[in-house]
């Protein structure tokens, strides 16, 4: 196998400079430099031309420098690595979607608007909320537009003076970049020794300059914050909203919904719960639920059924406006639409129960190899730390980590949650199989073994990849962002 | 065995048992009072379908549509229906780039990270700039997140934004903008539909951004943006078309700072709008400041090239609310289509891609003038689309002809009010169809248009 692929740039560029992928002109060019003037380009940007052999090669060759789901287990947590079911991407690909424009009048795009006025009915259902908007891109930009809401609603009643979103210290860094985004100042809401938020805390921090809360339940630990009912109370008691962030709703899928946990707003991450891939960091889509008070505020359009005709409607006086040009990512909802009507009710409830189930076996078999920060069962992912293993043998979480991809994993999320030192979040999915699971533990095992045998192996790793340890010093320092 | 869960419950229930768990009680820390119960009861589907049943469903739903390569369209306004090579989709369709999440770990991820480092060079050799970043969600926030930028940069809290921007970019600035405290003002165009000599005065913006070619399809005038906003201690900025870099100047030839825009144009189907794929390239000064994922050159232990993400102390999973932004997902797989495209068109099939083009709109703006029942709306040059009016003796709006074109399976231009209509096209468009298209037009007017 090649094992280094030059840059594209660096080909030779040997064939015939014409266009074979479209048909010759058949109207007459003007002069354009006449025609554009001074804005005519008398240079081409330099962009190599290629035969399609070689474009075709290269990234071939590139993309076999890549682990993805179908390689092997990829137990990255919080980011719900399950399977991509073909049949998904076939059914996003079919002509009669993919040659649709934004733009088209409503009654030629019955079927799309039929989709998405569905789908809103089944995210409703499943998470417990009154309507949804297909705006947000990703997960982080679903995160914006709730907070956005909960800033115009407080505004809408002229209750100004809430500038405070409070969010626990174990939650992702967008929940707070997000909030700041929106203006809103930041209060950390600390854990206690459980792993779950501190109620006290919660409590102290409470006062009429609150504008919201934002949790992630279950939260980043893995741990279901079982007073959650308590806490939304408390923050609406206290005349604020609840965010719910849908990172890890593969863990609650049919068992309960955010809705009936008191939240008032929730962005789901399709690309986690709803299997639609991740494309080595995107497209996803952040598709945000609300309940009715927050409605008015919803971006446009939204879907409407109007006599037996679907139409999207722009008309939303209060709405805080466009976060993204037309609709959203519906390509990406196709693959969402297929996904929830291949499991229906029952089996999305069976999905979070593997979810949960193949955490729990697995954090079982590993407790006697690994240090737990908080020994609570756990929801679909848990994390261990690699502690002991650093204080006994030297031996860094990272060098774990980079072991584990010799033997044929993608490691978990490391370093994350920033409470947790030395932390390794792990979420297997209900898409691992018993083989994968097994697999998992019995490199965990070894490595742990091997953290107190042969150090050295763990530190030099990985040795079996394309590359070995990257000089990320380097890279920072003297940055090379471009050829 | 349920969709896709490779173990079932029986074997499920007998692992947990073998290390001292029950499946019932797994989850017990969810509280009664929040559980969900009689599920039967929801407005759901109970059982799930088989593939061939939802191959059936999906495809009821995808036939009902009707189709721009069935229909003959005239639709752009910021989404364009170019070729898409079959490369493309099965590059992008392997399962390593499919399924594979942001490269965390750079040595089982060299492909992604590759990628990337390709996109963000295409883009700036397209754009003359000299850092480039992952991808932006679209060409619309990516406006909104480039005056973000300007903003940070300059510490001011106000830009100039001409209204010959897309108004769905508008509409997006303008959430950002006041949802952040910071202000938008919006300048009008001039009589060419250009904003050449609309620009304000004052040391107090950020930025003046423009889109050329702007939302009219006009080329606009970057010298005169880099040159006023510059003069007013200002950032130019500009949402530039990639495929009209084929043809016209780059951002970066005229001085431009911040260039943003939506690469869908370059190899990603037209979906009813999405997913997209928004582009940001900048100056090396606004590095430090710049949104979401950037991909850098290195070498690994033994010397040899290695690719990593990089200057992450700008990101949210470090700085977390003092982030430059909050963006972590973006659009990789979109951007390594564009990559893909840019790669097996190279500079002469771009150009040859934004030529036609080009001379296709123009082609058929003449051919409806010819008609004499249209008007020139500007007297300036465009790339790709352009914007023509009914005349006033025409008894016949906009959507009344797009109602009368659509009942012979064509969908017209975008109706930007009665009289004015928006049409794209690219080097997709035959003459033969535009000539229908202009013979349809003229019946339709024949017909309707003099009752």
């Amino acid at each position: 196998m090649i094992q280094e692929t030059p840059l594209i740039f660096d080909l030779p560029q040997n064939a015939d400079k014409q266009n074979r992928l479209i048909k010759a002109c058949d109207v007459k060019k003007p002069d354009f430099k006449e025609y554009y003037q001074e804005d005519y380009a008398e240079t081409l940007p330099d962009i190599p031309d290629l035969a399609e052999i070689q474009v075709v090669r290269h990234f071939t060759n590139m993309s076999s420098k890549n682990f993805g789901v179908e390689n092997g287990p990829y137990i990255l947590g919080s980011c719900t690595m399950k399977y991509n079911p073909k049949i998904n991407e076939d059914m996003a690909a079919l002509p009669g979607f993919n040659n649709t424009h934004p733009l088209q009048p409503s009654e030629t795009v019955q079927g799309n608007l039929e989709l998405l006025y569905r789908l809103e009915i089944l995210l409703n259902e499943i998470f417990g909320m009154d309507a949804f908007t297909f705006q947000p891109s990703a997960g982080a930009h679903g995160e914006l537009v709730g907070v956005m809401m909960i800033k115009a609603y407080h505004q809408a009643r002229q209750d100004t003076k809430r500038k405070i979103m409070l969010i626990p210290d174990s939650a992702h860094g967008t929940n707070p970049a997000s909030a700041a985004m929106a203006e809103f100042d930041i209060r950390e809401v600390k854990s206690n020794q459980h792993g779950r938020v501190d109620l006290d805390d919660l409590k102290n921090k409470l006062d009429d300059t609150v504008a919201g809360i934002m949790l992630t339940n279950p939260n980043t630990l893995g741990i279901f914050e079982d007073e959650v009912k308590e806490m939304t109370d408390l923050v609406h008691a206290a005349g604020g909203l609840c965010y719910y962030d849908g990172a890890n709703a593969n863990a609650i899928l049919m068992q309960t919904r955010p809705g009936d946990m008191g939240f008032d707003v929730v962005h789901l991450n399709v690309h986690k719960t709803f299997s639609t891939p991740h494309g080595g960091g995107g497209p996803g889509a952040g598709p945000v639920g609300v309940k009715d008070i927050l409605k008015p505020f919803l971006p446009t359009p939204v879907v409407e059924k109007k006599n037996d005709q679907f139409v999207l409607d722009h008309d939303l006086p209060q709405s805080i406006g466009k976060v993204r040009a037309f609709t959203g990512s519906f390509g990406i909802y196709i693959r969402t639409y297929a996904y929830i009507l291949t499991y229906g009710a029952e089996g999305l409830k069976e999905v979070s129960e593997a979810a949960v189930a193949n955490a729990n076996y697995l954090l079982e078999k590993l407790r006697n190899h690994y240090e737990l920060p908080f020994d609570v069962p756990p929801m679909h992912e848990f994390v261990i730390t690699g502690q002991k293993q650093k204080k006994e043998n030297g031996v860094k979480t990272t060098d774990i980590a980079k072991r584990l991809i010799d033997l044929g994993f993608h490691p978990p999320t490391v370093y994350f949650p920033l409470i947790v030192p030395e932390a390794m979040m792990i979420e297997p999915t209900e898409t691992e199989t018993e083989e994968g699971l097994e697999g998992l533990v019995s490199a965990f095992i070894q490595i742990a073994k091997e953290a107190k045998s042969d150090p050295d192996l763990l530190k030099t790793s990985p040795h079996h990849m394309p590359i070995r340890r990257p000089d990320e010093t380097l890279a920072a320092r003297k940055p090379i962002l471009k050829a | 065995m349920s969709g896709y869960i490779p173990i079932n419950r029986e074997k499920r229930s007998e692992l947990l048992e073998s290390v001292g768990i029950k499946l019932e009680n797994i989850f017990d820390s969810i509280p009664d009072d929040i559980k969900l119960k009689n599920i039967e009861n929801l407005n759901l589907p109970m059982e799930g379908m088989s593939e061939s049943e939802i191959v059936e469903a999906l495809s009821e739903l995808a036939e009902r549509n009707k189709r721009v390569d069935q229909y003959d369209s005239y639709l752009g306004a910021g989404f364009y229906d170019h070729y898409i090579p079959a490369v493309i989709n099965h590059i992008i369709g392997r399962q390593e780039f499919l399924t594979s999440y942001t490269p965390y770990q750079a040595e089982m991820s060299q492909g992604t990270l590759q990628a990337i480092f390709e996109w963000q060079s295409y883009i700036c050799r397209l754009t003359g700039l000299d850092v480039s970043n992952s991808s932006m969600y679209d060409g619309a926030s990516a406006a909104a997140e480039a005056l973000l930028l300007a903003c940070r940069q300059t510490r001011k809290e106000k830009v100039w934004v001409s209204e010959g921007l897309n108004p769905e970019y508008i509409e997006t600035i303008k959430t950002y903008f006041e949802s952040g405290g910071l202000e938008v003002e919006i300048g009008k165009l001039n009589e060419q539909g250009t904003s050449a000599g609309t620009y304000p005065e004052g040391n107090d913006y950020a930025a003046f951004m423009i889109q050329s070619p702007n939302f009219f399809g006009i080329v606009e005038d970057q010298a005169e943006l880099v040159e006023t906003a510059h003069m007013n201690k200002a950032m130019a900025v500009v949402s530039a078309d990639p495929i009209s870099l084929g043809l016209l100047k780059k951002p970066g030839d005229y001085g431009v700072d911040i260039a943003c825009g939506e690469a869908q144009p370059l190899g990603v189907p037209l979906n009813f709008g999405g997913p997209a794929v928004g582009y940001l390239a900048a100056k090396n000064r606004l590095l430090r400041k710049m949104p979401g994922r950037i991909a850098g050159l290195t070498k690994d232990s033994e010397g040899k090239q290695a690719i990593v993400l990089t200057i992450q102390a700008r990101e949210q999973h470090i700085r977390r609310e003092k982030a430059t932004s909050n963006i972590c997902t973006n659009q990789a797989l979109l951007a390594t289509a564009a990559t893909i495209y840019l790669a097996l068109n190279g500079k002469s099939g771009l150009k040859e891609v934004a030529e036609q083009s080009a001379a296709k709109a123009i082609y058929l703006e003449q051919a409806l003038l010819a008609t004499g029942y249209f008007e020139k709306v500007y007297d300036s040059p465009f790339f790709r689309e352009f914007a023509i009016r009914l005349k006033d003796e025409i008894n016949l709006t906009t959507n009344d002809l797009n109602n009368k074109l659509l009942e012979k399976e064509i969908i017209g231009g975008v109706a930007l009010d009665d009289r004015i209509w928006l049409l794209a096209v690219t080097e997709k468009k035959s003459k033969e169809k535009m000539d229908q298209f202009v013979a349809n037009v003229v019946n339709i007017i024949l017909e309707e248009g003099s009752k």
